[in-house]
């Protein structure tokens, strides 16, 4: 940072905290009700600190009947399923997004506009609102039960392809020029200098998408029919509906605590990325 | 995929370990979370050690909606199961789509299953048959609407167990001067106020026995009677003796933390009261309008059952029968009530269950069956056959809404739902045909 | 938008777009297309019959006051997610990218909200404000604030737009970071030399050069608020009390997915596209030239 003023410093941690207060309340509300037992979470006022049950609880979780109904697939697998469809999703939407929107910045071509609209209407309308069609489709393509029917349809967005041409788009056209100079051909720019530019970016938006797929729900329920594709997200919501029996708090509250682990390692992996890039001297 | 092939040829193999022979797979998908989850599987496991030619697979489909939207996503694409779970309102849909179902009956006599009609529970199976009487669906979780109460809230206000809406008003009245909160409330309030409030008074809800008789069918439930006692309950929100809490079972805490003394809406929720209530409690019958009728007719049921699809091979469909069969028996049918706190499908299960001695153990857990067989159904009171239920019950839910805000009164509310409902019931026909 | 420099033409754009467009056009065009058709048609849920109808599903929704009320409904709430969640994270950001000691404490839990799963996000809110069991509702009741958003349609609003901010700041939180941060730091330090504060500059230096990720986040924002709140609403209000909360793509996916009213469904799904198009044209068009490439 450019200067140290004690009175801006105190001021920027308080805000800081106070947004993270804000922000991380709820986070804060699952801890607590996974340290108490069922009986508590029902009763009025519901607690804000943590109880003494946490370690009952786990321990229902991962070795008791924590994950009701769900006995067709154990807990590592429900896990290695969310992690292949977000990983699927993620490196996958990055790779064709990043080739889609080099090629819609630096290039002109016939119909660039057609496919920059073409593929940017896709921003417009989630998968939930036309999966009916979208179901038919996959199943027609025989992709039910699979990893493929998972995360392919997913990927069909235009989130990432928008936001590589905004980043895109700030890089200086210096750049290209001088690239050009020395003879570097499009995809050598593209290797060299554009995704070294884009690195922040990239880990943002992995970030951002490995914590879209890993919290899926309505369509892995709508295409997979056989137990041993369940992803973790999934049997946490079996837990939630549970007719007219009131929810187990604490389990739910437990597994979805669990199920946290894998995004936020994901969350502070990516995050010495944006650390390194602070600490370099000049960029 | 590489892994997903490992994953799957490994977990073949170990399923395939003990069994020599191929069993033919018949699929069942589920609605039920939790520990009725469990339950479900349990049934299924039970069922698949009774035999070896055949094996049931439950699935877990989300909740009601998104279970049945994906049975119909599947049933487009010809990937639908064998069985799945629907919800009453859906009840009409499926019943529509002539080419898609295989009638229950129809299907165990294909099969050579024994199928006795008159071993049913009448108001249990009246609501998933056709005008004549034959069985299109299995029932499987029903249950209907009872009201609860704090024994020991009512014993402090120096108040009965009320039978009538007028006592309903004054022991809310005696249980609010008693320093409580709220006097009643209750959850699923189109089920509940409008659906079986008719039933109960046998009053139509709407034309052509409830839809029973015709699609062409349309609303009536916007009468007098109705409108009334909706009145009189936004009347009781002064004061509190009335509070609204919630379109489905969000009121549950109201009554459990001892804020309302009484609290009408369905009977599965024993086990959840049971499990949460620090105070004696008890259900009864639902009240009774005087100024409507002299006696209560019979309440209608809730909850969901099982329908077959057409679409696959006659072995499948054997083993659909026998499962079936196995399912309605009186021990699965004793026990899954006494577990669930549904209501038994068979007179064989109650029966059962009052020799094993639930009900003296359990007191008050046979109103839900008694509330249902008080009487034989009437076309008022058989159930309800109403295309597009699902969005009806919004539009009463929205209404109804605005009559506890006090926005509008009950006539003019009950007579916009109706209006709103007869579209969506004309748009059902037309697309039904 | 391009790039005053650029390569040479050559078959290899088509090469780079190939991929993306494939999957576009038949996981997205072609089921998109169908429901396009779907909306001419009155269908039963199981496809066994259909009647082609023209315009009269549009019709319908035209003569519905309900439609037409859920449109003014839906600017109000979408301008409201759109603003709240993009002015918290911009200021937390711009807060965050300054503090050198426990930074990664503060992006990590800033960041780690969007980690909760959307099914349980709901779930979370209606347990935090609970009439009878929440937290908020029992502190409120401290200020005279009887919270029942059952019944209180401007509460439950209120209640949906903080649920559906609340999960989009670590996302706009997160740009905003990595745009600041890809600003070079001799920049910043030139404008300090001349005796800038860190106020000014975060307004006359920060503020215009991340304005292409404040165009992306707004087209995003909008887009989310329009698009993909409809999992919050079903889990908290369900669009009620009355209709105070039905939004229009909570009335898609109400009719559609939940009613199964395939054709009134699809009919609205094609009026809210081309409702965004038209804004997202409108974004492009003029608010884009306001943005500093």
């Amino acid at each position: 940072m450019v200067e140290r003023r004690p009175l801006t410093s105190l001021l920027t941690h308080f805000v800081l905290v106070l947004g993270v207060i804000a922000i991380a309340l709820p986070i804060w509300i699952t801890f607590v009700a996974a340290t108490h037992d069922q009986f508590r979470m029902n009763q009025v006022p519901l607690p804000l600190w943590p109880g003494t049950h946490l370690w009952d609880n786990l321990n229902q979780t991962l070795f008791g009947a924590g994950l009701s109904g769900t006995e067709g697939a154990p807990v590592w697998l429900m896990l290695l399923n969310s992690l292949a469809m977000a990983m699927m999703i993620s490196l996958g939407k990055i790779a064709i997004s990043l080739l889609s929107a080099f090629a819609i910045v630096y290039f002109r071509f016939p119909f660039r506009m057609t496919c920059f609209w073409m593929i940017f209407i896709t921003l417009m309308l989630p998968v939930e609102v036309r999966i009916l069609p979208t179901f038919e489709v996959v199943a027609n393509l025989g992709m039910l039960n699979s990893y493929w029917g998972l995360s392919i349809p997913l990927i069909a967005s235009a989130t990432a392809t928008f936001m590589f041409r905004q980043v895109f788009l700030t890089v200086p056209d210096e750049m290209l020029e001088s690239a050009r100079i020395d003879g570097a051909g499009p995809m050598r720019f593209f290797f060299d200098i554009l995704l070294p530019l884009s690195r922040t970016n990239i880990a943002a938006l992995f970030v951002i998408l490995f914590i879209f797929g890993w919290n899926q729900y309505l369509w892995p329920l709508l295409i997979t029919t056989d137990t041993s594709m369940t992803t973790i997200v999934m049997s946490i919501k079996q837990m939630l509906e549970a007719a007219e029996q009131s929810p187990q708090w604490n389990i739910i509250m437990t597994t979805a605590l669990l199920a946290m682990i894998p995004p936020i390692f994901v969350v502070i992996s990516m995050q010495k990325l944006f650390v390194q890039g602070l600490t370099e001297t000049d960029k | 995929m590489s892994i997903k092939t490992l994953l799957c040829s490994s977990a073949l193999m170990a399923a395939t370990a003990g069994v020599a022979f191929a069993e033919t797979e018949v699929q069942w998908w589920h609605a039920m979370g939790g520990a009725n989850g469990e339950r479900v599987n349990k049934i299924a496991e039970d069922f698949n050690a009774t035999q070896s030619d055949y094996k049931v697979v439950p699935v877990y489909k989300g909740n009601y909606t998104e279970t049945m939207t994906a049975a119909i996503a599947a049933f487009r694409a010809k990937e639908h199961p064998q069985i799945v779970q629907v919800f009453e309102v859906g009840t009409a849909t499926m019943m529509a789509a002539k080419g898609a179902i295989y009638p229950v009956e129809k299907l165990m006599k294909d099969a050579g299953e024994a199928f006795d009609g008159d071993a049913f529970l009448p108001a249990v199976v009246s609501y998933y048959e056709t005008p004549e009487g034959e069985l299109l669906s299995m029932p499987f979780n029903s249950s209907t609407p009872v009201m609860w109460y704090n024994k020991d809230a009512l014993d402090a206000a120096g108040a009965a167990v009320p039978t009538t809406w007028d006592e309903v008003q004054e022991t809310a009245q005696k249980l609010v001067d008693n320093g409580m909160d709220c006097g009643v409330s209750f959850g699923w309030q189109s089920w509940v106020m409008v659906e079986n409030f008719s039933a109960w008074h046998n009053i139509g809800m709407g034309t052509k026995e409830n839809g029973f008789a015709g699609f062409d069918t349309e609303f009536s439930f916007n009468n007098e009677a109705v409108a009334a006692r909706l009145d009189g309950i936004a009347a009781m929100t002064d004061g509190n003796l009335f509070k609204y809490g919630g379109r489905r079972g969000d009121s549950l805490p109201m009554f459990t933390n001892g804020e309302c003394g009484m609290w009408m809406n369905s009977s599965a929720y024993y086990g959840s009261i049971k499990s949460q209530a620090e105070f004696e409690f008890g259900q009864t019958m639902l009240p009774l309008d005087t100024s409507v009728a002299d006696a209560p007719q019979n309440s209608i049921i809730g909850g969901a059952t099982l329908w077959v699809l057409e679409g696959h091979e006659s072995e499948e469909y054997k083993g659909t029968a026998q499962f079936l069969t196995y399912l309605s028996s009186p021990e699965v049918q004793a026990w899954w009530h006494q577990e669930t706190g549904y209501v038994p499908i068979t007179t064989a299960a109650y029966e059962l269950s009052k020799e094993q001695g639930f009900y003296e153990s359990n007191p008050g857990t046979d109103t839900a069956i008694q509330q249902l067989s008080l009487n034989t159904p009437t076309p008022n009171s058989r159930g309800l056959r109403f295309g597009n239920f699902v969005q009806v019950r919004d539009v009463i839910n929205e209404e109804l809404e605005a009559v506890w805000a006090g926005d509008k009164s009950a006539t003019d509310a009950l007579n916009a739902a109706a209006e709103r409902g007869n579209t969506l019931l004309r748009k059902f026909e037309r697309s039904a045909k | 938008m391009l790039k005053r420099v650029h390569f040479p033409s050559s078959p290899l754009p088509y090469l780079l777009v190939a991929p993306q467009l494939a999957i576009t056009l038949v996981f997205f065009i072609w089921p998109a297309s169908q429901a396009m058709y779907q909306s001419f048609l009155i269908e039963d849920a199981f496809g066994l019959g259909s009647e082609f109808v023209w315009f009269e599903n549009f019709q319908v929704l035209w003569g519905d006051q309900h439609y037409l009320d859920a449109f003014w409904r839906t600017g109000i709430f979408s301008l409201l997610v759109a603003a709240l969640s993009m002015g918290v994270a911009l200021i937390l950001a711009g807060f965050a990218q300054r503090v050198v000691r426990g930074a990664m404490v503060y992006r990590t839990l800033l960041i780690w909200p969007y980690a909760v799963a959307p099914v349980l996000a709901g779930a979370l809110w209606v347990f935090m404000f609970n009439p009878t069991l929440g937290i908020f509702p029992y502190f409120l009741d401290f200020v005279g604030i009887d919270w029942n958003h059952y019944l209180n349609g401007n509460q439950a609003m209120a209640l949906v737009i903080l649920a559906a901010a609340w999960k989009q700041v670590a996302y706009n939180f997160l740009f905003y970071l990595a745009a600041m941060q890809s600003i070079p730091n001799s920049v910043i330090e030139a404008a300090a030399i001349d005796g800038a504060g860190p106020g000014r500059r975060f307004f006359s230096i920060i503020l215009p050069l991340i304005s292409p990720t404040t165009f992306f986040l707004l087209v995003i924002n909008m887009v989310y608020a329009f698009f993909e709140t409809f999992g919050i609403i079903h889990a908290v209000t369900q669009g009620g009390p009355g209709t105070s909360t039905t939004i229009l793509v909570y009335k898609v996916f109400n009719d559609g997915f939940v009613g199964l009213d395939l054709g009134g469904s699809a009919a609205q799904s094609v009026i809210l596209m081309v409702l965004v198009i038209a804004m997202t044209v409108v974004q492009f068009r003029y608010v884009e030239r306001k943005v500093e490439y």
